[in-house]
This record gives structure tokens, C-alpha cells and sequence, in this order.
């Protein structure tokens, strides 16, 4: 079973669907035995940072999350991938979860090329940069569905693979058994439930 | 790089896709759900539907329809039509939606572009807008095209990408329906005034329109129904064509 984590951000039809559609059981949960008890785990995320951390936190479930993250895989999905982070300066300086290092910064501040339009949405190619478990069933090249205005760097150790939007945007990171992507795979097609499929099977 | 996007539109009545449904190969050949499974197979990069039913059971129909797809469709759906509140923006949202765009809604009640990219993010807030010239200017109209508001088109798209919406649809009432090309002239004014995605719709004819649409700067998609419903322009040859023709496309 993968619990989803119930932490009042986002829209998870889609999510739930697609894992559904792969024949994956998956729960929107926010309860400590359930998240224990779960083969892996998908941190979801809409929003801003500092909102969307400060709700985590007040699950109390934060210590848990770090605890399970050692024992089973998690994905973070876009916000939720962010979350990964050492921190992001989305309104003001946030602290992140810490997994991955790295940190969250704005697209808009350092692309050079001011006529690219933030945010980030749309269609983009994904490079592979690394080889992983995650991209059993993705081929390089494939195309990816990103909506997004802040991105992650200085994580170049745990980069498995990234997107060029007038500069390299992290895609796909990996620290251990936590994944995360910035794109959505349960709105990049096929593709992306080929990747999903893969994280079923870690 | 990002790709230009290819958007089919279903515009759906009492539960049947209406609007140049002559569409071979399928066994309903204006169900909805059979479409959006035809157009992801084919390598659409987004859905856009809309909701033309004025009745509450055309409405609860529409959402069902909605959920159908959503359940089995992994691209982006925006959904429009009868968005008049944050409450409708809930409803569709629930359903599977990911992008709402509201059009005579934010006519009426211009504070709503505002209170549901506050809620939702900008992201999810499309303004589609209906224009026309009148002696010269551009005006925009509601109610599907047929009412003149008297009011100046281009400040209208300003004010509302200030405002918090996300991304624009520019429906030329003057080109569509005329297949003869987009209307570039229109959509030039609001590239250089915008910086957010800017969805072309109406007069796509063939797919040399699209690539014309392309070379203009700051367009990101492409919108058009009855030649795609018609088969009169093949999604996958469109865009295998497009990206012979130096387009960056999802194939």
C-alpha cells in the first residue's frame, strides 16, 4: 500500500487515479501506524513553501516521516520535492525537511533571459543524468508536465536528472530511499505513469 | 525546452461533444469520454472542455463526464463554462480538474480572477476572453461572443493578468470560424503587453496556420475544435509536421 500524505495541500485526484489506473493501492492518510505500515510513501504538494511546511509541521508527523524515510521509498512530487530541501526562499527564508541538500530559489530572479515566462509550465524534455531504479520503464528524452516558479540547485550530488528552461532545472533528485520530482507525473501522460509504475515496484 | 502545446476542445452539451462532431473511427462519435481517450492516444499535450449546458442536470452530467475522463487521462485539464464563483471552481477541481477558465464569470464579477488565484494559485486561473474589432479597437464581448461590453480588450487581459490569472485564452471572434489562420495581429498586442502563457484559438484551418502562429513570439498554444474533431488536421501529423518545421514538440 502507498499512503499518500493527508496534509491539506493539493488536489490528488489525479495522483490517486493514476495510481489506481497501475492497479497500485494507495491511502490519503495521515495517521502514524497507517504511514508505518505502508510499503512507500508519496509526499503531494501545491502551493507555496513556508504555507505548505508550516502545515506539515503541524501534523506533528514530521519525525515519523524522517524515521520511515530510511526504511521505505518516499517521492515527493513539485511542492513536495521542494519540501525535500534544505531550504527555499519562496516569501521570505524557509526551512525545509532536509533530506536532499540543496536549496529552493526563484526561477524569475536567475533566469538571464527575462523574456521566458514564469511560471514554468508545460511540456519539457527530461535528461537523464543518472541511471536509477526510478527510470526502469523512462527512456531519456521523454517528456515531462512541470508547473512551477521556484526550482532546486546547488544539489548537483543527488541530481539523477533535469529539464533546460533557459537554465538547468532540477527534475528528478534522489538522497538514499527519498525521490522526488518537479514535474508531475500523474500529469505527464504515459510517461509518467511508466515512472510511477517504477516507484510501485522500488 | 519547453514544447508549443496542441489543445483540442470539447465543448460539451447535455453530455455529447456539439461543434463539428463528424468524427470517424470512434463507436459514439460525440461521447466525450471517447474522445479524450482518442486525442491522449493521439498525442494531445492538453484538454480544454466547456461546459454549454445551461440546465442543473446538464451541469451534474458535465461534472460526471469530467470524473470519467479524469479518471483515465493523465495530461492537463482545464475546464470552463458556467464558472461564475470560487464555489465552481471547488466543483470542477474535485472532479479532476486542474485548470478552470472562467470568461463571462470574471465579466460579471471581476473580483473573482483575484479571490481564486488567492485560493488556488495562479496557476489554475485561466482567462479566456472573446474579442472582436469594433471601428478599430479591440472590444470584448460575453456570453459566448454575443454581447458587446464596450470594453477595451487588451486592458481588460492587463487588469486581469494582474489580477492573478495564470495563463490566457485569445478567441478571435473576427477569425474563427473562418479557417483562414489565427488572428496574429490580435494576439501580437497581447504577447508584448503579457509574460504569462498566451493560448491561441480560432481560425486554425490547416496546419500551416499553426506553424505561422508559432514564428510569432510569445504564443505557447495552439486551441482549435471542429478541425480536429473533423480529422481535417491530424493531431500526431500536426505536430510531427511542426517539429520538422523547428517547432520544439511533445512526440
Amino acid at each position: 500500500m502507498i499512503a499518500i500524505l493527508d496534509y491539506g495541500v493539493g488536489n490528488l485526484f489525479s495522483l490517486r487515479s493514476s495510481l489506481s489506473c497501475l492497479g497500485l493501492e494507495s491511502k490519503l492518510t495521515a495517521d502514524p501506524g497507517e504511514l508505518r505500515a505502508a510499503d512507500r510513501i508519496i509526499l503531494p504538494g501545491v502551493g507555496a513553501f513556508g504555507d505548505a511546511m508550516d502545515k506539515l509541521k503541524d501534523t506533528g508527523l514530521v519525525p515519523l516521516i524522517r524515521e520511515e524515510s530510511q526504511k521505505k521509498p518516499l517521492l515527493g512530487i513539485c511542492l513536495g520535492m521542494q519540501l525535500l530541501f534544505d531550504e527555499s526562499c519562496e516569501y521570505g527564508r524557509h526551512e525545509g525537511l532536509g533530506f536532499v541538500p540543496g536549496r529552493i530559489a526563484s526561477l524569475a530572479e536567475d533566469l538571464e533571459d527575462k523574456r521566458l515566462k514564469v511560471p514554468h509550465i508545460g511540456w519539457n524534455a527530461l535528461r537523464i543524468i543518472r541511471d536509477d531504479p526510478l527510470f526502469k520503464y523512462v527512456r531519456d528524452g521523454e517528456y515531462v508536465y512541470y508547473v512551477h516558479s521556484f526550482y532546486g540547485r546547488d544539489c548537483a550530488e543527488s541530481t539523477l536528472a533535469t529539464s533546460e528552461y533557459g537554465l538547468t532545472v532540477t527534475g528528478v533528485v534522489r538522497r538514499g530511499l527519498v525521490w522526488g520530482t518537479q514535474f508531475h507525473p500523474e500529469k505527464s501522460g504515459d510517461t509518467g505513469l511508466r515512472l510511477l509504475r517504477a516507484f510501485g515496484e522500488l | 525546452m519547453i514544447t508549443k502545446r496542441i489543445i483540442p476542445c470539447l465543448d460539451v452539451k447535455n453530455g455529447r461533444v456539439v461543434k463539428g462532431t463528424n468524427f470517424e473511427g470512434l463507436r459514439d462519435m460525440a461521447d466525450p469520454v471517447e474522445m479524450a481517450r482518442f486525442y491522449n492516444a493521439a498525442g494531445a499535450d492538453e484538454l480544454v472542455f466547456y461546459d454549454i449546458t445551461a440546465s442543473v442536470e446538464g451541469r451534474t452530467l458535465f461534472t460526471d463526464i469530467l470524473t470519467r475522463v479524469a479518471r483515465e487521462i493523465f495530461i492537463p485539464l482545464t475546464v470552463g463554462g458556467g464558472i461564475n464563483t470560487v464555489e465552481d471552481f471547488d466543483r470542477v477541481l474535485k472532479c479532476g480538474a486542474d485548470k478552470v477558465s472562467v470568461n463571462s464569470g470574471a465579466i460579471r464579477d471581476p473580483g473573482l480572477i483575484h479571490r481564486a488565484a488567492q485560493k488556488y494559485g495562479d496557476q489554475c486561473v485561466v482567462l479566456s476572453c472573446d474579442v472582436k474589432r469594433v471601428d478599430g479597437r479591440f472590444l470584448l464581448f460575453a456570453k459566448g461572443g454575443r454581447e458587446n461590453t464596450g470594453i477595451d480588450a487588451l486592458e481588460w487581459i492587463r487588469q486581469g493578468v494582474k489580477n492573478g490569472a495564470g495563463e490566457l485564452v485569445i478567441n478571435s471572434i473576427d477569425t474563427d470560424g473562418v479557417k483562414n489562420g489565427f488572428d496574429l495581429e490580435l494576439l501580437d498586442a497581447v504577447a508584448s503587453m503579457v509574460s504569462v502563457p498566451i493560448i491561441a484559438s480560432g481560425g486554425a484551418g490547416k496546419k500551416e496556420d499553426f506553424a505561422e502562429l508559432f514564428r510569432h513570439r510569445g504564443i505557447d498554444a495552439g486551441l482549435a475544435a471542429s478541425i480536429f474533431h473533423t480529422k481535417q488536421v491530424d493531431i500526431r501529423e500536426l505536430k510531427q509536421y511542426l517539429r520538422e518545421n523547428g517547432v520544439e514538440m511533445r512526440l
